[in-house]
């Protein structure tokens, strides 16, 4: 049994008929509401079979890559025989890249440590909440701000003579300057992209060009000495 | 008529002890599909059911998924090779010079292990900037991607500990580098660096650290986060979708006002 209402709810404008409006209807429908639900399968098979289709397909590459590539070995460790170069492994190359241009309190433990935290606090950043066209607005000042810091970098890099980093920011600089003077409406696919591009997708561009170039450069272009070497020379 | 195959099937799933374990029951309906995850220690971290869109091939690249598999490989690969390896000076270069050249297949279980690792380090590097282009990373999956981050460390102590084990000039030299970097660090570093290696040089006790590491506390710690990562993704609602992103969101916002002037 519901107990017995003290109340009438009526609906209307009119004072005299309804003294007390308790029920708003409005028009449009409200932000929250669902206007379709979008079509979902089912974990169980449809995607278990296809992730199953998609590690086979790894395992084979790399069971073919051991069958026919073996793992470097080399002679046992010796203490009092140090190779020349000695290198770590590919993935902290472009680490020991820039120990070669800074000191070790700079280059390995600095620079990773902001690295590391710079990717811990990525999603904490309200900076790419909106994910507009970094210069559709603004454009003047922004343009002014990341040419700045362009030339303020290549700057920093030749005074260390890290001439290896300077083609990514010339690279980088000139795709901004075309970012900047292109439009989401443009006719040219790859100018439209740019223009949508936000602010953090040019700052983590920017640093997986680097890393990339430095990792590449510690790799294949470091010899004797940590000198430079043209890999197929050797 | 069915095949011999399929009614032996059939037989077993009738059996009492496979339904003990499999509870999901025999069928094929929606029912028992949703059952297949949600009954399973290991399946339940994942949502029952996936959007449509998120199977094609370009919305993940299935970075994740290979970078899993990898992971699991390098389990498989990993406990075999344990099985001919002891961590000491000299014995554990000739342990691997006899997986190279006396064990039956221990040749090929060394490049797979070695292949597989790089291939772990160079996934998880795709599989976090692929997350990040997409802005997967976005509320409400930020602590996800922290865990990421976590993982993709991991993975990196992981393959950087294993570069040791084979106790070669590659990997003395390597380690040498490596950890001279970490007496760079202000007051702690060198206390940091023998805590690393047991030691002041990279020597047998360096060696047995590393192996303790490698096989023992990072895998686990790697496991314990996946059970996290994986989870999160069916709490945070699973595979992150295009709404937000820039053209996306753009193109919905009109299409909804376009709607709401309808009368």
């Amino acid at each position: 049994m519901t107990p017995p209402k003290d109340f009438t709810a009526a609906v209307g404008s009119d004072m005299r008929v309804a003294p007390r409006r308790v029920l708003f209807v409005t028009r449009r429908t409200s932000p929250q509401v669902k206007l379709h639900d979008e079509e979902r399968v089912q974990t169980f098979p449809e995607v278990l079979v296809r992730a199953l289709l998609a590690v086979e397909c790894l395992a084979i590459a790399l069971v073919l890559m051991s069958l026919f590539f073996n793992a470097p070995l080399e002679g046992i460790a010796n203490p009092t025989n140090t190779p020349n170069p000695a290198k770590a492994p590919w993935y902290f190359l472009g680490l020991q890249e820039l120990l070669h241009y800074f000191p070790p309190i700079v280059a390995g433990v600095l620079i990773p440590g902001v690295l590391i935290t710079a990717l811990l606090v990525i999603p904490y950043f309200d900076i790419n909440i909106e994910a507009e066209g970094f210069f559709l607005r603004n454009r003047q000042r922004r343009l002014l701000v990341s040419m700045g810091l362009s030339a303020a970098f290549a700057v920093f890099l030749l005074f260390f003579d890290v001439y290896v980093a300077l083609p990514a920011v010339a690279v980088m600089a000139g795709l901004m300057l075309l970012a900047a003077a292109s439009s989401p409406q443009s006719p040219n696919r790859f100018r439209r992209y740019l223009a949508l591009r936000p602010v953090s997708w040019w700052i983590m561009t920017w640093f997986l060009f680097e890393m990339v170039v430095l990792t590449a450069v510690g790799t294949f272009f470091r010899g004797p000495g940590w000198s430079w070497v043209w890999p197929w020379r050797s | 008529m069915p095949s011999p195959i399929a009614t032996a099937l059939d037989r077993l799933e009738r059996t009492r002890v496979w339904r003990s374990i499999f509870r999901s029951g025999k069928g094929r309906s929606t029912l028992h599909n949703a059952l297949v995850i949600q009954q399973s220690v290991f399946l339940h971290l994942f949502s029952v059911k996936v959007r449509k869109r998120m199977l094609s091939l370009g919305a993940t690249w299935y970075l994740g998924t290979l970078t899993l598999a990898t992971f699991l490989l390098l389990v498989v690969t990993g406990v075999l090779l344990m099985l001919y390896y002891h961590p000491s000076v000299p014995q554990a270069y000739t342990d691997v010079k006899d997986l190279q050249f006396v064990v039956s297949s221990g040749l090929f279980l060394r490049n797979l292990h070695r292949w597989s690792a790089h291939a772990m380090v160079f996934l998880a590097f795709a599989h976090m900037f692929r997350v990040f282009y997409r802005g997967a990373y976005r509320p409400p999956r930020e602590f996800n991607w922290v865990v990421g981050v976590v993982l993709l460390l991991i993975t990196l102590l992981l393959s950087y500990t294993g570069y040791l084990l084979p106790w070669d000039q590659l990997a003395y030299w390597a380690i040498t580098v490596g950890t001279n970097i970490s007496s760079a660090v202000p007051l702690v570093g060198d206390k940091i660096r023998f805590l690393l290696l047991g030691g002041h040089f990279v020597n047998a006790n360096a060696l047995l650290r590393f192996y303790v590491l490698h096989c023992v506390i990072l895998p686990l710690s790697a496991v314990l986060f996946l059970a996290v990562h994986f989870w999160r993704i069916r709490k945070d609602g699973g595979l992150y979708v295009r709404e937000s992103e820039p053209g996306a969101a753009e193109a919905a916002q009109t299409s909804t006002t376009e709607e709401r002037e309808k009368p």
